[in-house]
C-alpha cells in the first residue's frame, strides 16, 4: 500500500507540466460527455457527438504522440516507423470487430468476413482463429506489436544499429508493411483493409452510449499510459536511459547492459502505440495499409516535436495542435494544408527545437526574470 | 548518438594515413568488381553485334511502298485497275501479275489491300484502297497513292477475292518483297512469310534461294524451308529438317517441332519414326536451353537497368548525405523537379522532343542544384551536427516542393514523350530483345557515374569538398572557404538528382509523388553500399536491381520488393556500416 501511495503522491508533486496535463484530461473527460448528454442540440453550449468521437480519435493520437516521445525525447532513438505498431494494434481490434458482423455482412457467410468471400476463400486462415474472442484480440493487439518491436529490436539494438541508420530502416520496415498489407493474399483485407464495422462487445458502435464509452475509454488510457510512461522516466530505470540518450558509450563502459535498455523501453513504446491504434479503429471505423505509410510515421514525429520534446506532456500538446489545425486546414483550406505542415516541420526545427512547452518555459522564466 | 556527427569527421586529421590507404585499398578491390560488370555490359553489347533489326524495316516497307507509290503511276496501271474491278478470279490473277510488270511499288500496295480486302471500285471505275472503320472509309488512287476524300462504304465496291486468288496473292507479294534490295527487307518477308507457311510461299522460297547472296537472309530462308520439310512425306527429308532446325529460336520452329515430340490421345506418337522423333526431341531441348539462357540474359537487362535508376537516384544522395552526413529527405522532390524540368523543355519545343530532352539534362541540373543551394543556404546549415532535425526540416520541405507542383501542374500526372531515337527495341534474335531507351538509361547512369567520379579525384572542387568532409578545421586553415564549398557539394548532390529526375521521366509518369516512391529506396541504396562511398553505391544499386528483378517471376512484384526490404533490414544487422564501409577513424561513431 505505501509504494501505491508514494506513486501517486508522486504523480502529484511531479512538474507542473504533467498536473496542468492530468488536470485538463479530467476535465476534458468529464465535460465533453456531460455537455453533450444534459445540454439540448441546437444550445450554444451542447456538444455533437461527432466532436467527442474527434476528441477521442484525437487522444488515441496523443498516445502514440506519447510513445514516441519516451523513445525519442528520453532515449534519442528517432523511429520513423512507429505507426507500423499502431496498425498493427488497429489490424488486430479490427479483425476483432470483422468477426463480430457474423451474418450482417453482404455476403452474410457467418465465419468468413466479406473479402474472404469475395476472394473465393473456404476457411479461415490460421492467424484469424480466436479473433472472435474479446480477450484473445485484446491479447493480440498487444502481442502483435510488442513481438515486432522485439524482434526488429533485438536485432538492431544488438548490432548496435544506431541515430540515423536505425530511423531509416525503421522506415523501412513500415514500407515493407505496407506493401505487404496491400497484398490480398495476405488475408487483411487488402487495398480496402477492415471496415463495416457493426458492434463493439455487443454494444452498436454507432449509438451514442458506445462513442461516448469509448471516448471515456480513451482517456482513460491515455491516462494510464501517461502515468506509466512518467514511472518509468522518474524510475532508476529512467535515469539510465537518458543516460543513453546523452553518452551511450559512456553509459555501455560504465557497465549498464544499453542493449536490453532501449530494447525493453523500445517494447513498451511499442506496445502503447499498438493500444492506441486499437482505440482508434473503432472510433474512425476503418483500418487499412495506409496507416502503415512512412509519412504517417514522419507526421507523428512533428506532433513530438512541435509540441515539444522529452516532456510526455508536450508530445500529447502537439499531437492535438497539429491534428486540429490537420482537421481545420483539410476543411477550410485544403490546397494550404502541405504548406502548412510543411512549414511546420522548418519552423519548428528552425525556430523552436524545444517546441510549443519550450517556448512556454522560455517566457515564463523571462518573466520571472524581470 | 548519431553515426554521422559532423564533429567526427572534424576530429580526423586530414592527412589520416590508414584511412586514406585502406580507402585506397578499397577503391581497387571495388574496380574490379566494377570491371566485372563492365565486361559483362560489353560481352551483352558484344552478342548483339551491328544486327539491330526489329519491326522497323517490315514498317518501313509499307511506307516506302505507299510514299513512292506517290509518285505518278503509268496510266497502264489505272487501266488495268478498272478492268480488275470487272474481271473474273482467274482473269484477275493474270491481270496483277501484268500491274507487278508495270509499276511493282504500287502493285505492291494494291496485292495487299486486295489480300486485306480493302480494295474497292468506285462507283467511276477508279480503284481506291481504303482505310479506317466503320461507315466512312479514308480512300487513297490506287495507282498513284494520292489521297481521295472520303465515301462510305455503301457508295463503293468491293473487289472480291477466293481462296486460290489469296493463296496467288501471297506467293506475289512474296515475290516482290524477295526482290527488293534492301536485305532488311528481304529478310522481313521471309520471316513474315515464316508465318504462314503455303505450297506457294515454299515454292517461292526455294526459287529465290539461288539467287539470294546475304548470308542472314540465306540461312532465314533455310529455317523456312526446313520448316516446310517438316511436313514431308520422306522420312530422311523430316529427319534432315529436324536435324537442321536444332536451336533455331523462332516461335514457329518450336511450336512445329514440338508435335513432333508428343503422343496422340491414344498413346502412340505424333511422329512415327523413331530417328525423327528424337531429333525433334533434341532441337526442342537444344531451344528451350537457348531460350531459358537468353530469358535469363532479358532478366538481368532489367536488372541493370533497374539497378541504373536506383544508381540514378541514389547517386546524388550519396554526395549529400554519404559525403556531408545531410539526410536530405527533399531529394525525391528534387528529383521530381529534374523531371518536371523535361517536361516543361518538352512543352517549350514542341516541334524538337529529341533537342529539348537533351537541352532539359543541364537544365534539370542547374534548376534542382539551385534549389538544392538553396535549401543549404536557408535550412540545413543550420542544422549541422543534428542530422535527426535536418531530417524533419528537409522533410517538411519535400511536402511543400510537392504541393507547390500541385498547385502549378496539377496533381494529375504529366507525360514527357520519348525521343525517337530512345524509342523501340533492340532485337537481337526472336528470343531477345532489349527496349532502347533502359539501353540508355544503363549508358546515361554510367556517365554520370564516371563524370561524377571524375569531378571529384580529379578536379579543385572535388578535392576540397573530399577534404572539408574529412576535417572541415584544417580544410578552413588551408583556405578552403568550407561554407561555400557546403552550398557547392549540396548543390552538386541536388543537381545529379534533377539528372536522374530526367532520367525517369522516360520511365514513368511524371507526377507531384515520383519523389516519394524513390526515396526510401534512394536511402537504402546508399546505406546498404556503404556510406561515403561512391563505387558502393553503384554496385549495391545494380546489385539490388537485379536481385529484385531475379526474385520477381518467382515471387511477384510486390513480394519481391518486400523481400529486398527485410533482407536489407536484416543485412544492415549484420553490417551496420554497408558493403564497403569507410575504414579508420572515419568509420567510427
Amino acid at each position: 500500500m505505501k509504494n501505491q501511495t508514494s506513486f501517486i503522491g508522486q504523480l502529484l508533486r511531479s512538474d507542473l507540466g504533467s498536473r496542468i496535463f492530468f488536470g485538463l484530461l479530467l476535465l476534458t473527460a468529464v465535460l465533453i460527455p456531460t455537455l453533450n448528454l444534459l445540454t439540448p442540440e441546437g444550445s450554444a453550449l451542447h456538444v455533437p457527438i461527432y466532436t467527442v468521437t474527434l476528441l477521442g480519435k484525437y487522444m488515441s493520437y496523443a498516445l502514440l504522440a506519447i510513445a514516441v516521445d519516451l523513445i525519442w525525447g528520453y532515449c534519442g532513438i528517432l523511429s520513423l516507423g512507429h505507426t507500423a505498431f499502431f496498425a498493427l494494434g488497429g489490424y488486430a481490434m479490427g479483425m476483432y470487430l470483422m468477426r463480430q458482423i457474423g451474418t450482417r455482412g453482404v455476403y452474410g457467410d457467418p465465419l468468413l468476413p466479406d473479402f474472404m468471400v469475395f476472394l473465393n476463400w473456404k476457411e479461415l486462415p490460421w492467424f484469424w482463429q480466436g479473433m472472435d474472442l474479446f480477450w484473445f484480440a485484446m491479447l493480440m493487439v498487444v502481442v502483435a506489436p510488442a513481438l515486432l518491436a522485439y524482434v526488429f529490436g533485438w536485432f538492431a539494438f544488438r548490432s548496435r544499429v544506431t541515430g540515423v541508420y536505425l530511423s531509416i530502416i525503421t522506415q523501412a520496415l513500415t514500407y515493407a508493411l505496407l506493401l505487404a498489407f496491400f497484398r490480398n493474399e495476405m488475408g487483411f483485407g487488402g487495398n480496402n483493409g477492415l471496415t463495416d464495422f457493426k458492434d463493439l462487445l455487443g454494444f452498436d458502435l454507432q449509438a451514442r452510449g458506445t462513442r461516448i464509452a469509448l471516448f471515456l475509454t480513451t482517456a482513460l488510457f491515455l491516462g494510464i499510459g501517461y502515468a506509466t510512461c512518467r514511472f518509468i522516466i522518474g524510475s532508476r530505470l529512467g535515469r539510465v536511459v537518458e543516460a543513453v540518450r546523452d553518452a551511450e558509450s559512456r553509459t555501455r563502459f560504465i557497465g549498464y547492459k544499453v542493449e536490453n535498455v532501449k530494447l525493453w523501453l523500445w517494447t513498451f513504446s511499442a506496445i502503447l502505440a499498438g493500444i492506441a491504434g486499437a482505440l482508434y479503429v473503432p472510433q474512425v471505423g476503418i483500418i487499412n495499409p495506409g496507416e502503415f505509410a512512412p509519412i504517417n510515421s514522419i507526421e507523428v514525429v512533428v506532433w513530438v516535436a512541435v509540441g515539444g520534446r522529452g516532456t510526455l506532456y508536450g508530445a500529447a500538446l502537439g499531437a492535438l495542435v497539429v491534428n486540429y489545425a490537420k482537421s481545420w486546414f483539410t476543411a477550410a483550406l485544403p490546397e494550404v494544408w502541405l504548406y502548412a505542415l510543411g512549414a511546420l516541420f522548418v519552423g519548428v526545427t528552425l525556430f523552436l527545437p524545444q517546441g510549443i512547452v519550450g517556448l512556454v518555459a522560455r517566457i515564463a522564466a523571462k518573466r520571472k526574470a524581470s | 548518438m548519431a553515426s554521422l556527427h559532423p564533429e567526427r569527421f572534424l576530429q580526423n586529421s586530414f592527412t589520416d594515413a590508414p584511412a586514406r590507404i585502406a580507402g585506397r585499398e578499397n577503391d581497387v578491390d571495388m574496380r574490379s568488381v566494377l570491371s566485372t560488370w563492365l565486361i559483362g555490359a560489353a560481352a551483352l553489347l558484344w552478342l548483339n553485334g551491328a544486327r539491330a533489326q526489329d519491326e522497323a524495316p517490315a514498317a518501313e516497307t509499307t511506307t516506302q511502298a505507299t510514299a513512292e507509290a506517290v509518285a505518278p503511276a503509268p496510266q497502264g496501271v489505272a487501266g488495268l485497275l478498272r478492268a480488275l474491278a470487272e474481271a473474273s478470279y482467274s482473269e484477275k490473277e493474270d491481270l496483277l501479275k501484268q500491274i507487278v510488270s508495270e509499276d511493282a511499288k504500287a502493285a505492291s500496295a494494291v496485292l495487299k489491300a486486295l489480300l486485306d480486302s480493302r480494295l474497292y471500285a468506285k462507283a467511276d471505275g477508279t480503284v481506291v484502297i481504303a482505310t479506317g472503320d466503320g461507315d466512312t472509309l479514308q480512300l487513297s488512287d490506287a495507282a498513284t497513292g494520292e489521297t481521295a476524300g472520303s465515301a462510305s462504304s455503301d457508295e463503293l465496291k468491293r473487289i472480291g477475292t477466293n481462296n486460290a486468288l489469296r493463296k496467288a496473292l501471297r506467293g506475289m507479294i512474296a515475290q516482290l518483297q524477295l526482290s527488293n534490295e534492301d536485305a532488311d527487307v528481304r529478310l522481313a518477308a521471309v520471316r513474315e512469310m515464316m508465318r504462314s507457311l503455303d505450297d506457294s510461299t515454299v515454292e517461292v522460297l526455294r526459287a529465290h534461294r539461288q539467287n539470294e547472296n546475304d548470308g542472314d537472309v540465306q540461312s532465314a530462308i533455310d529455317v523456312g524451308l526446313a520448316l516446310a520439310d517438316l511436313q514431308s512425306d520422306d522420312t530422311e527429308v523430316r529427319l534432315a529438317a529436324a536435324r537442321h532446325l536444332d536451336g533455331e529460336l523462332a516461335s514457329e520452329v518450336y511450336n512445329a517441332l514440338l508435335p513432333l515430340t508428343e503422343n496422340n490421345e491414344d498413346g502412340s506418337p505424333k511422329e512415327a519414326d523413331d530417328r525423327v522423333r528424337s531429333a525433334a526431341t533434341a532441337a526442342v531441348r537444344s531451344i528451350e536451353r537457348k531460350r531459358s539462357f537468353y530469358s535469363a540474359i532479358e532478366t538481368l537487362f532489367f536488372g541493370l537497368s533497374l539497378g541504373s535508376v536506383l544508381v540514378l537516384a541514389a547517386i546524388g544522395l550519396a554526395i549529400t548525405f554519404g559525403v556531408m552526413g545531410i539526410i536530405n529527405m527533399a531529394h525525391g522532390e528534387l528529383i521530381m523537379l529534374g523531371a518536371y524540368t523535361a517536361y516543361v523543355m518538352q512543352q517549350l519545343m514542341p516541334q524538337h522532343i529529341a533537342a529539348a530532352t537533351l537541352l532539359s539534362i543541364p537544365m534539370a541540373f542547374i534548376v534542382s542544384g539551385l534549389v538544392g543551394v538553396a535549401i543549404e543556404r536557408g535550412i540545413v546549415r543550420f542544422l549541422y551536427g543534428r542530422p535527426l532535425e535536418t531530417l524533419l526540416a528537409t522533410f517538411g520541405l519535400s511536402l511543400v516542393l510537392q504541393q507547390l507542383v500541385r498547385s502549378i501542374f496539377s496533381p494529375l500526372n504529366r507525360s514527357v514523350s520519348t525521343p525517337e531515337f530512345m524509342s523501340g527495341s533492340l532485337v537481337i534474335n526472336d528470343a531477345l530483345s532489349l527496349t532502347t531507351n533502359r539501353l540508355y538509361i544503363v549508358v546515361f547512369m554510367f556517365v554520370v557515374f564516371i563524370g561524377l567520379q571524375t569531378l571529384l579525384k580529379r578536379t579543385s572542387l572535388g578535392l576540397k569538398v573530399r577534404a572539408v568532409s574529412l576535417n572541415r578545421g584544417m580544410a578552413r586553415a588551408m583556405g578552403v572557404k568550407s561554407e561555400w564549398v557546403d552550398a557547392a557539394t549540396f548543390g552538386l548532390g541536388s543537381g545529379i538528382a534533377g539528372v536522374a529526375g530526367v532520367a525517369l521521366s522516360q520511365l514513368t509518369n511524371v507526377g507531384p509523388n515520383l519523389g516519394q516512391a524513390y526515396i526510401i529506396d534512394s536511402f537504402m541504396v546508399v546505406v546498404f553500399g556503404g556510406v561515403g562511398n561512391l563505387w558502393g553505391t553503384l554496385i549495391s544499386g545494380m546489385s539490388l536491381g537485379v536481385i529484385n528483378k531475379l526474385l520477381e517471376p518467382w515471387a511477384g512484384a510486390v513480394m519481391a520488393k518486400i523481400l529486398v526490404l527485410v533482407f536489407l533490414i536484416v543485412f544492415i544487422q549484420k553490417r551496420p556500416r554497408g558493403l564497403f564501409p569507410q575504414k579508420g577513424r572515419m568509420a567510427e561513431g
